[in-house]
């Protein structure tokens, strides 16, 4: 159990919606994957059609919308596509998610700092995605974010926590909660960013890319729970030489 | 602005029978970024082993970026009045045949029909006549179309900066606009009279379009007018130099084939399925965020294999003569080439779902696009 946005979740693995290859996953992604936040994209909330369904109607009314602002490319933008979201979604938890490039895909902490001031004010509950900046991170802190989405790597690359020494200072020195999005590809990857304490992970592309999108979030909320057990308990340190741990210690110490 | 225009001049005279050994494929396909100079190897590739190697890597590329999504869209032709002289079109000044522009009511009709079809995302397209589809014809026709549908995009004539501007003003998101060939003097020859003559203006439609806000744009060359590689080069690079001067904007490539239009014009080079494969898949590979689109001018069974490939959007239910959803019209009379995939939206939709993909029809919901 831990507690974000206002409200008490059971997993700490939330999942993004855009790449999925069918809606209806969500649904059991939910009831057996036990997921309980799903970030969507409010630039693909379409209108239902005669052959594509509203992504709402595929969440569960339990579950919490997180809407994301990918497609802004400012603050304004942002700001629009959030109050839209909001509006469409009935619910005040935003992603903000601000790209100057299509390239890469690297948020822009500018911009991302300008959004959340105002949807902080606003009323919002206001999660941004970030480069691993302790400074932003703090800033972001002060103006009263619920938590911060640090990438563990780029959108989409599968390459895992490629800046731990990065992300490892804002996990020791922000007091809000850290979500790991973008980067993870495996639930290695998950299970080592929740060892590390982050207080939950963002997947997207490595499940609905998967071949079994369901069963690979099943994998997921298993390595999530496990490396956050492990945290709870204390990971060892690594040694650099074996320790002594006989008794013989004592007598050559004697 | 025509840098990228020299600099694929360049790299296709240095590489021009250069043929990558197997070992350099895969040197090549083990590498993050591709450099101009393995993008001009790989178009001399033939080897089936190759391409298909080259494929695999292709639809790794797209499945990351792009996840399990294809963007379905049609197009809506308005009118095919034109004053081009192109001597490979069906819709060309010199072609005999009724011409054609659907009133306001009749392009409500169009799209009504086309909404219940299931169809959620246009591009209104005409003929290059300034006088008979004017600015403001266009401006309103797109002006209806942004109540019934998503996302509208257009396909006609190059505009002025200004009335992009309009256009962004009312909700239009995206241009597409082929640019033939991109080899100078053989689109001056293709292109004999009218004002589609002005090679740069078309080129640069696309800059200006997203200077005056456009959000998408879709470029390409019509393979078969010139030397197919040496377009597909200037296209990539073409894309490349949009996704460096706009970065915010999504850019797309498309490789449409030269198909018969009831002209007597034999375009001077054909391009095989393998070779038209190879194309596509070079372009993700270069550009592995670009969107790639494929046209019902390909078969079905081309397009359902490409689709678990490389392309992001693809036109479905396409009607090509004017007024070709509302009226019941021959297909062949009058339509700007021959459509290959008569496929229903529906039957699309259900082969793209049967390969576990999600079919979309939306990229920016209303409201959230002009900004």
């Amino acid at each position: 159990m831990f507690e974000i946005g206002g409200k008490i979740l059971k997993s700490r693995l939330f999942v993004g919606t855009g790449k999925l290859p069918d809606y209806s996953l969500i649904e059991k992604m939910y009831y057996e994957a036990g997921v309980e936040v799903f970030a969507v994209a409010v630039r693909r909330i379409g209108p239902n059609t005669r052959h594509t369904r509203n992504v709402l109607e595929y969440i569960p009314k339990d579950a919490v919308v997180m809407v994301n602002t990918s497609g802004a490319q400012d603050h304004r933008e942002a700001v629009k596509i959030a109050m839209i979201g909001r509006e469409l979604t009935n619910s005040d938890w935003v992603k903000v998610e601000i790209e100057k490039d299509t390239k890469y895909l690297f948020p822009d902490g500018f911009e991302t700092l300008k959004a959340c001031e105002i949807l902080v004010k606003e009323g919002f509950k206001v999660f941004p995605y970030i480069y691993p900046d302790l400074n932003l991170a703090k800033e972001l802190e002060q103006i009263g974010v619920e938590a911060v989405m640090p990438l563990g790597s780029p959108i989409g690359t599968n390459k895992g926590i490629g800046c731990e020494v990065l992300l490892k200072p804002i996990i020791n020195e922000v007091k809000i909660p850290v979500i790991i999005d973008a980067g993870i590809g495996r639930p290695s990857h998950a299970a080592q960013a929740m060892e590390m304490g982050a207080d939950a992970v963002l997947i997207n592309t490595a499940i609905a890319t998967s071949a079994d999108p369901l069963r690979m979030a099943m994998a997921f909320a298993k390595a999530v729970e496990a490396g956050r057990l492990a945290f709870e308990v204390g990971i060892l340190k690594e040694h650099e030489y074996a320790q002594a741990s006989s008794p013989l210690e004592d007598f050559i110490g004697g | 602005m025509n840098g990228f225009l020299k600099e694929a001049e360049k790299l296709i005279k240095e590489y021009k029978d250069y043929v990558p050994s197997h070992k350099e494929v895969c040197r090549i396909l083990e590498k993050e970024f591709l450099t101009k100079e393995d993008l001009a190897k790989l178009l001399n590739v033939s080897s089936k082993e190759d391409i298909m190697l080259m494929a695999k890597k292709a639809q790794k590329l797209t499945r990351e970026n792009f996840g399990k999504v294809v963007l379905l869209y049609a197009p809506l032709y308005i009118a095919n009045y034109c004053q081009n002289g192109c001597v490979y079109c069906g819709f060309s000044y010199s072609k005999n045949y009724k011409r054609e522009k659907l009133s306001f009511e009749e392009i409500e009709n169009e799209l009504e029909k086309m909404k219940e079809e299931g169809i959620d995302s246009v591009i209104i397209l005409t003929g290059e006549d300034r006088i008979n589809s004017s600015f403001e014809y266009i401006e309103k026709a797109c002006s209806i179309a942004t109540e019934f549908m998503s996302e509208v995009s257009i396909e006609v004539y190059p505009l002025y900066e200004e009335e992009y501007r309009r256009l962004s003003n009312i909700g239009v998101v995206g241009i597409t606009i082929y640019q033939e060939t991109y080899q100078k003097d053989n689109y001056q020859k293709l292109h004999p009279f009218g004002p589609k003559k002005d090679f740069e203006f078309r080129l640069n439609a696309p800059e200006r379009a997203l200077k005056a806000g456009f959000h998408e744009a879709c470029v390409g060359p019509l393979l078969g007018l010139s030397e197919p590689r040496k377009d597909v080069l200037c296209a990539i690079l073409h894309a490349e130099h949009l996704l460096e001067k706009f970065p915010k904007a999504e850019i797309s490539i498309s490789f449409p084939r030269f198909r018969s239009a009831g002209t007597d014009f034999v375009p001077s080079y054909t391009v095989s399925d393998r070779e038209f494969i190879k194309f596509l898949v070079i372009a993700r590979l270069y550009l592995p965020r670009v969107g790639i689109v494929l046209s019902t001018r390909e078969s079905p069974l081309l397009r359902d294999a490409l689709l678990d490939v490389c392309i992001t959007k693809m036109s479905a239910g396409s009607k090509t003569t004017v007024g070709g959803y509302a009226k019941e019209k021959d297909e062949d009379a009058g339509a700007q080439f021959e459509v290959e995939d008569r496929r229903s939206v529906s039957e699309v939709v259900d082969v793209i779902i049967k390969k576990g993909l999600r079919p979309e029809f939306t990229n920016w919901v209303k409201g959230v696009k002009g900004i």
